[in-house]
């Protein structure tokens, strides 16, 4: 589904990815670990489109499209998907204009018909269910006043409701309760199918407790420094990440 | 980013063009002679004319205020002409009688004054240059005792209504431009609402400027008796000239105990070109005064004129009386605006809201400017006040200048004020969700004036999301 | 009155350097151009300066010098071995000073720095404060009679462990006079200081006070300024602070005013350098028939500074206090953050607030907000604190003391903040200020 070769990024001068290569094939979900500052972040930005990141060489591959040279609303007309670290908030737009303005964008790039508002609430009061959030919530401005856990349910909601192809969770465990990271698990192992692929980034193990990878990758300053399955994280959370750093790099 | 934002702010003035219409015009110039030659024309009583001619000596010993933040070039008031009305007289009896070429002018601004066509739902008092050239639905509405008419005809038929009311609000001494119109004012709306009355439909006066080298100073008096509810909605547009002009209008309610009014502008005048060339002088009086239990509320999309100079205001005369001012006021190009609100509590218990948005663009500075003053016997007063700013580019600037004077210590005061740029972060979150950079922009924009255009009456909900190139969707309701 | 300063002018003999006489020519010229504002002038829209401009004030009187060390002592903070330059009427009292030299800090009388500091003073001394605008005609006045004053110089990269005490003291042989004492502040580069300016009278003298305070705050320095009025209570007392502020340079200000009938304070700084910030802060009381209006002003000229800034007014009787905080963002300013607050406690029927928080921005990245709220003590806390059994009076105390404790925590230097907060706390429990 994507295949991203020998990526590299930067802020300014600054260079944050130095080489990533990674293929996430359709139904698999991958995760990305690693310590502060190793360019988490910047990979799920960079997928996305973040126009504050400057791509210097490397080719992404999505679908058989260079998703590099899309423009970020395309690559979301596309199917990719990106669940923010920090959500922005919107002040005076209702959320469920929001959503429904999003929503019909990505069926006309699909050449699906628009919903109208009254099916689009009947859509989305059936994912609402699924992250636990109340029907109130369509009302309120985009992320504005939202409490933490609020803003990352409500990013699932989009996720539940946008459908992508290939979802990119940044970070989205950190701030939350336990509570809340079991509603945010449960509804993205309910949206795992054949035809879709997920990338999780994480600084923590505990989120994979929930949502099982295949694959764990371990970013350290801007490579991916060891890659292996699921019991890698398990390793990194008794062993912390200086043993990755620490050791030469194994095959990726 | 900016280029979104730009096709939004630079959207043309689709109402520049002009009427060619034969006028019956005064020669350019100002003395009591053409004050006389005004009343004369609209064959005034006796005490019309006395009021004028004190309102004109007044404004001859007053000099052109100059404390707000615009500058422009002085205006010579020997070259302006007082007075200008097509020479097709106004019809007598159906409003199908209507010069084909003025009806045709409104039916291309969007306002039908053909009998068969008419809003639905709205009254219109259609006002070209210095006269009012019909009223819509007017038999509809005296039917409920509504009396609503262009001012000239209120002074031949209410005259003691408006004698009572006129400058019981704005004096004709309250400030230069109040003067200027008091002593040349040509037409306008009156409205008055009976006791206990609701009036039935929207009421609404639709001002254009057609003829060049003239200036407009209308006058609308809009009084709602004892317990009586009126919303009233004002709209202008003029043609694209390369010369200013100057509009120099009054607009004074009365809310009597119980009543409300809720007066509603979408201000589109010429604003001039992209050089600054051009636009309206737009100097406006508006104020209001509330009695016992009353409400009144102003709400205004400014998005037009070179200048505008405008603070619509509520004296809360009476006990437990309401205040409010939602105002979006949009710059862009050479514009400056400098309006805001004065809410002046008298009465004990009152209220008071202030909401300002203001958006600045390209050149233009807008400034708010807005004073809650709590006079001593004005107790357990309460004002709201929120003002905020948007700037799109590095060339506008973005003002505010709240004064708040309190004289009660029961008063609570409070004034909150932001300013901040449509974030990248904003942006770039709508498109990751696939939408368009426009649409975003769009979208955050109107959210920032959600609060404002959710006061508008429908009908100019919808215009000012044209005005605007905004969706409204989502941020009204 | 206007002519009394002029005929002074003329009357005194220029004195030192050349550059500063002619400035001093170019004030008193401005002056007689412009003359003293009216309530015409935004800047003194809700203060009237014609009570100052009306009297006849006479070059103040030197002191009786009855005044001892101990007498100070209620004005002083913190610890005795602190350094403070002493002055009575306007001059300066080397008996009640003590200076000593400590390292890298340089702290003398302006007559003696403009002896031994020449080159410092040309670069600085008048260079900080307007004396064009027409608002700003009490710094021209100053400019041109200012005879004594204060010197601070801390050095480059210095940090000045203990603050310096600026005590302005009259006595009774203050009464009818005027003074225009000048205060330089340098803080070079990378140093750091605290300097404390006070203005106190002994008791019932009516006098005028006209003080301005010029400071430099190079690359990397900060600057704590704690600006203490404390008037007499017919006293008239007209102060400005004038800031240049250099790249990542931090000035953080706090106006402490309970005293004088008439008092007018003006605190302007420019944020001439990246990175830098300002922390304006202040805290009136007043009561009486007092009049206490501050103006602040602070420019960003350069992108990615702060600003910060809480005042406080808690008026009584049939006082009447005055604010204005104006925050300028010029076009290149991006990344400006500014926040101000106005808040107004008012506790009699009388009392009267005119305040205007004023934003100008001409940058598009910037976030600036500000505040203001007027009221009187919540209703809701006080019958809360009744109802545990505290008595009104007592409540009422405890309620506007905890409204001015919010923005006298923000002083770092513990001595100071302490004896703030017993100056508070005496104003209310109505002992009679010490002075």
């Amino acid at each position: 589904m994507i295949h991203i070769s020998e990526l590299h990024a930067s802020v300014g001068e600054k260079e944050i990815l130095k080489g990533i290569s990674l293929e996430i094939a359709a139904g698999e979900i991958h995760a990305i670990m690693g310590p502060n500052g190793s360019g988490k972040s910047t990979l799920a930005q960079v997928l996305a489109g973040h126009p504050g990141y400057e791509v210097t060489a490397g080719t992404v591959t999505y679908n058989g499209q260079d998703l590099l040279a899309m423009d970020p609303e395309e690559r979301a007309q596309a199917g990719v998907f990106l669940a923010f670290q920090y959500p922005v908030e919107i002040p005076g737009v209702s959320n469920a204009y929001f959503l429904r303005s999003a929503y019909n964008e990505i069926r006309k790039a699909r050449g699906e018909a628009e919903a109208d508002p009254l099916e689009f609430l009947d859509i989305v009061s059936e994912r609402l269910k699924l992250v636990d959030l109340d029907e109130a919530m369509l009302n309120r401005s985009v992320n504005a006043g939202f409490s933490g856990g609020e803003k990352k349910r409500n990013e699932i909601l989009q996720l539940a409701v946008l459908d992508p192809r290939f979802a990119i969770l940044d970070e989205t465990d950190s701030g939350l309760d336990i509570d809340a990271l079991r509603i945010v698990a449960d509804g993205v192992n309910r949206l795992r199918r054949k035809d879709n692929a997920f990338l999780v980034v994480t600084h923590y193990q505990r989120l994979l407790n929930y949502i099982v990878p295949d694959r764990v990758h371990v970013l350290v300053d801007g490579r991916i420094a060891r890659s292996g399955g699921k019991e890698l994280a398990l390793e990194l959370e008794e062993r912390g990440y200086d043993w990755v750093t620490a050791e030469p790099v194994a095959g990726v | 980013m900016s280029s979104e934002i730009e096709l939004l702010v630079n959207k043309d003035y689709q109402y520049g063009f002009s009427t060619d219409i034969e006028a019956d015009a005064l020669p350019p110039g100002l003395n009591e002679g053409v004050v006389r030659a005004i009343s004369e024309r609209k064959r005034e009583p006796e005490w019309m004319l006395e009021w004028r001619l004190k309102a004109f000596r007044r404004w001859q010993q007053m000099t052109e205020p100059h404390w707000s933040n615009v500058n422009y070039p002085a205006i010579d008031y020997q070259a302006i002409s007082y007075y200008s009305a097509p020479r097709t007289a106004k019809p007598l009896g159906s409003l199908d009688e209507l010069d084909p070429k003025i009806r045709d002018t409104y039916d291309r601004l969007g306002i039908p004054l053909h009998e068969q066509k008419l809003l639905a739902g709205v009254a219109v008092d259609a006002v070209f240059d210095s006269v009012s050239v019909g009223t819509t639905y007017k038999e509809e509405l005296r039917k409920h005792g509504v009396i609503f008419c262009s001012f000239g005809e209120a002074v031949q038929e209410h005259p003691e209504l408006v004698r009572r009311y006129l400058g019981s609000v704005v004096p004709y001494s309250d400030n230069f431009f109040a003067a200027l119109n008091s002593a040349v004012f040509s037409d306008g709306s009156f409205v008055y609402v009976p006791k206990g009355v609701r009036c039935p439909m929207e009421l609404s006066t639709y001002f254009r400027i057609n003829a060049a080298d003239t200036g407009q100073f209308e006058r609308t008096l809009i009084v709602a008796d004892e317990g009586a509810y009126v919303s009233y909605l004002e709209g202008c547009t003029a043609p694209k000239r390369s010369t200013n002009q100057l509009h120099a209008a009054v607009v004074e309610l009365v809310a009597l105990d119980r009543a409300t009014v809720k007066y509603s502008t979408v201000q589109n005048w010429y604003a001039g070109d992209e050089e600054g060339r051009g636009g309206i002088f737009n100097f406006v009086t508006k104020r209001g005064k509330a009695f016992a239990g009353s409400k009144i509320s102003w709400t205004q999309v400014e998005t037009g004129s070179a200048i505008t100079w405008k603070y619509p205001s509520v004296i809360l005369q009476g006990d437990h009386a309401t205040g409010e001012f939602y105002s979006v006021a949009v710059v862009n190009n050479h514009q400056q605006a400098d309006t805001g609100t004065k809410m002046i509590h008298v009465g004990r218990n009152t209220k008071s809201t202030i909401v300002s948005k203001g958006i600045s663009a390209g050149r233009g500075n807008n400034s708010y400017r807005g004073q809650v003053k709590v006079l001593p016997k004005a107790a357990n007063a309460r004002n709201y006040t929120q003002c905020d700013s948007m700037l799109i580019g590095n060339r506008c600037g973005a003002h505010t200048f709240p004064y708040v004077e309190v004289q009660n210590n029961t008063a609570i005061v409070e004034h909150e004020a932001s300013t901040s740029k449509i974030g990248e972060d904003q942006i770039f979150y709508c498109k990751a969700r696939g939408l368009s950079g426009e649409q975003a922009v769009s979208m955050i924009v109107s959210g920032f004036c959600r609060e404002v255009f959710k006061e508008l009456p429908m009908e100019f909900a919808l215009e000012a999301q044209q005005l605007l190139g905004i969706t409204l969707e989502g941020s009204v309701g | 009155m206007g002519t009394a300063y002029a005929q002074q002018f003329a009357a005194q003999r220029p004195e030192g350097p050349a550059w500063l006489t002619a400035i001093r020519e170019r004030a008193i010229a401005r002056f007689r151009e412009v003359g003293y504002p009216t309530t015409r002038n935004e800047e003194w829209h809700f203060t009237s300066p014609a009570p100052i401009a009306e009297a006849d004030f006479v070059p103040m009187r030197a002191a009786t010098g009855t005044l001892s060390v101990e007498d100070l002592g209620p004005l002083l903070f913190g610890e005795p071995d602190w350094p403070r330059l002493v002055f009575v009427n306007g001059r300066f009292a080397p008996s009640l000073s003590r200076v000593d030299a400590r390292d890298g800090v340089k702290a003398m009388s302006l007559a003696v720095a403009l002896r031994e500091e020449p080159s410092l003073l040309e670069y600085h001394l008048t260079r900080r404060a307007d004396i064009v605008d027409p608002a700003q005609v009490f710094t021209a006045i100053n400019t041109a009679l200012m005879q004594d004053g204060a010197v601070v110089q801390v050095g480059r990269g210095i940090d000045a462990a203990t603050p310096i005490h600026l005590l302005f003291l009259s006595d009774a042989a203050a009464e009818d006079g005027v003074c225009h004492p000048r205060i330089l502040l340098v803080a070079e580069p990378g140093s750091r200081a605290t300097v404390i300016e006070q203005h106190a009278g002994a008791g019932g003298e009516r006098y005028f006070t006209n003080v301005v305070t010029e400071a430099w705050i190079g690359e990397g320095a900060t600057l704590h300024h704690l600006r203490l009025q404390r008037e007499s209570a017919r006293a008239f007392h007209v102060g400005t602070t004038a800031v240049h502020q250099e790249q990542d340079s931090h000035f953080v200000s706090f106006s402490f005013a309970t005293g004088a009938a008439l008092s007018r304070i003006n605190i302007h700084t420019g944020l001439h350098g990246r990175g830098g910030g300002a922390t304006l802060n202040g805290l009136y009381m007043l009561d009486g028939e007092q009049h206490c209006d501050h103006q602040t002003r602070i420019v960003h000229a350069q992108p990615d500074c702060y600003s910060r800034e809480v005042y406080k007014g808690i008026l009584d009787g049939a006082s009447h206090g005055v604010f204005n905080g104006k925050v300028y963002v010029h076009p290149e300013a991006q990344k400006t953050d500014g926040k101000q607050t106005n808040n107004t406690l008012l506790l009699s029927e009388r009392a009267r607030i005119d305040t205007k928080p004023q934003l100008e921005i001409f940058a598009d990245d910037v976030k600036c907000t500000h505040g203001a709220t007027v009221g009187r003590i919540d209703e809701t806390a006080l019958f809360y604190m009744k109802s545990r059994g505290i008595p009104d009076r007592e409540a009422r105390k405890l309620l506007t003391y905890a409204f001015a404790a919010e923005v006298l925590e923000t002083i770092p230097v513990d001595a100071l903040r302490d004896g703030l907060e017993r100056l508070t706390l005496e104003r209310f429990t109505g002992t009679p200020p010490r002075a």
